[in-house]
């Protein structure tokens, strides 16, 4: 189903200052996303690191720093077979369902 | 100055170099609503399926097929890319402890920060393609990998630096303006952050110059002779000429490249002449002019010979720059290693807790 990407696996094993996937929410209210990543020793550093890289110039409210070693991706090469089930059950969708004339508020 | 005490940039979308930045950040959104879904059909060629992929004008990702050689290519550029924003921070480094205000100071020092910063954005775009940061470090080290000529010059004085700013850093961002539409996709995203920040840069160059120039009698002729000094490493910095230049075709081709060395050369040349003209300051170029067909200015090219000593090894400050830069990672190889012993200590405490 999936597999743990070639990178994680090189970079992050018994290398001094692993590689950390850092993650910023722009403002309350929206979520986090990915914005790039770092080397560091610990987590507490990564955060620091991340701190001073992504979000100089108030780019973000909240940090994630996760090690890329405990990240597991989709391969590319199964997108259709991994992700088409959503796009053949149409009911899941609102839009399937006709609304009888004259209903308000549905 | 803190928090929200600066005005929004007023560069709108088509403003300028900026305005070019935000339609390809723009043209990055649009190629990803529109791409092809899924990898290749079972019995799809793969370099087909590549080549169908950048004449698209979409992105290759990491994990995509590629070949070897565009691998290899944009490892070597990348890298080459991130080791010359770590040796710049040197010869700007230099007047940190010796700029004219603290103001100044203070933002020599933010904009020091930010090459930091974009060498670890390059970086981390380079280890997407399967290399890590400790081997190209290594190879820079070793001295095979370069950097850019560029910062084997010496900072000889303050408007050095309002020097560097202006025309080196305005070379660097009309050079990446058209890598921010590169075929990679790691390398697009970090190149449009690093223009944004590199066009205040740019700026802050700019008015270190413009002040200079209008201040005392001594004080212009400090700025004119930085000018003087840096016109040529600046246009140097553009590479050989269209026809000496090994990598462009295939570059070209993969859209690593959008724009040949000379063409992009021409453009700074055109930007320069008019911001030159508003300093005060003139072009060290007595052959500078208007030409009317070709809507361009003629100039005089830089000393290609000079420009291949320095990649070489043989420019004014080039064992200066490398033997700083081991130093460094010598006497801070204890720091390392201390700051890994920690981590360990921490991580084991960890696991006993649990």
């Amino acid at each position: 189903m999936s597999e743990r990407s070639a990178r994680t696996d090189q970079l992050g094993g018994k290398d001094h200052s692993p590689l950390w996937e850092v993650f910023v929410r722009a403002r309350r209210g929206l979520s986090h996303s990915h914005v790039g990543s770092l080397h560091a020793p610990d987590a507490e550093l990564a955060l620091r690191n991340a701190r001073d890289l992504y979000t100089r110039r108030q780019e973000g409210v909240s940090i994630w720093v996760v090690p890329a070693s405990a990240i597991t991706a989709s391969s590319p090469d199964e997108k259709d077979a991994f992700f088409d089930p959503a796009a053949d059950k149409v009911y899941r969708h609102p839009t399937f369902y006709p609304v009888p004339d004259g209903v308000a508020h549905l | 100055m803190y928090g929200n005490d600066f005005a929004p940039p007023e560069d709108g979308p088509g403003g300028g170099l900026l305005g070019e930045v935000e339609a390809a950040e723009a043209a990055l959104r649009e190629a990803a609503a529109r791409a092809r879904r899924g990898g290749p059909a079972g019995d799809e060629d793969l370099e087909a399926y590549f080549a169908g992929v950048v004449d698209a004008d979409q992105k290759i990702e990491p994990r995509d097929w590629m070949p070897e050689a565009y691998r290899k290519t944009l490892i070597r550029q990348i890298a080459q890319h991130a080791h010359s924003e770590i040796i710049g921070m040197q010869p700007e480094g230099n007047w940190i402890s010796r700029a004219p205000s603290l103001k100044r100071k203070a933002i020599l020092l933010a904009k020091v920060q930010d090459e930091a910063g974009h060498g670890l954005y390059l970086y981390a775009a380079a280890e997407t393609l399967g290399v890590s940061r400790d081997e190209l470090v290594e190879l820079l080290l070793n001295g095979r990998q370069k950097y850019s000529s560029i910062f084997n010059y010496p900072t000889l004085t303050w408007a050095d630096v309002g020097a560097i700013g202006w025309l080196v850093d305005g070379a660097a961002i009309v050079n990446q303006v058209p890598l921010c539409r590169c075929s990679y996709g790691p390398y697009a995203r970090a190149m449009i952050r690093v223009c944004k920040e590199e066009s205040f840069h740019q700026r802050q160059g700019y008015e270190i110059l413009h002040t200079l120039a209008h201040g005392t009698p001594g004080q212009k002729a400090m700025a004119q002779d930085a000018v003087d000094r840096w016109w040529y490493p600046s246009l140097a910095m553009f590479g050989p000429p269209d026809g000496d230049s090994t990598h462009s075709a295939q570059s070209m081709a993969w859209k690593i490249k959008r724009f040949s060395n000379d063409e992009l050369r021409q453009r700074f040349v055109d930007m320069c002449v008019q911001q030159a003209e508003i300093l005060g300051l003139t072009l060290p170029d007595p052959d500078l002019r208007w030409n009317e067909q070709r809507q361009s200015y003629d100039y005089t090219q830089p000393d290609y010979d000079e420009l291949l000593r320095v990649i070489k090894g043989n420019g004014p400050c080039n064992r200066q720059r490398m033997e700083h830069r081991r130093r460094a990672h010598d006497e801070g190889a204890w720091v390392r290693e201390a700051a890994a012993a920690y981590a360990a200590k921490q991580n084991s405490r960890e696991r006993v807790a649990a």
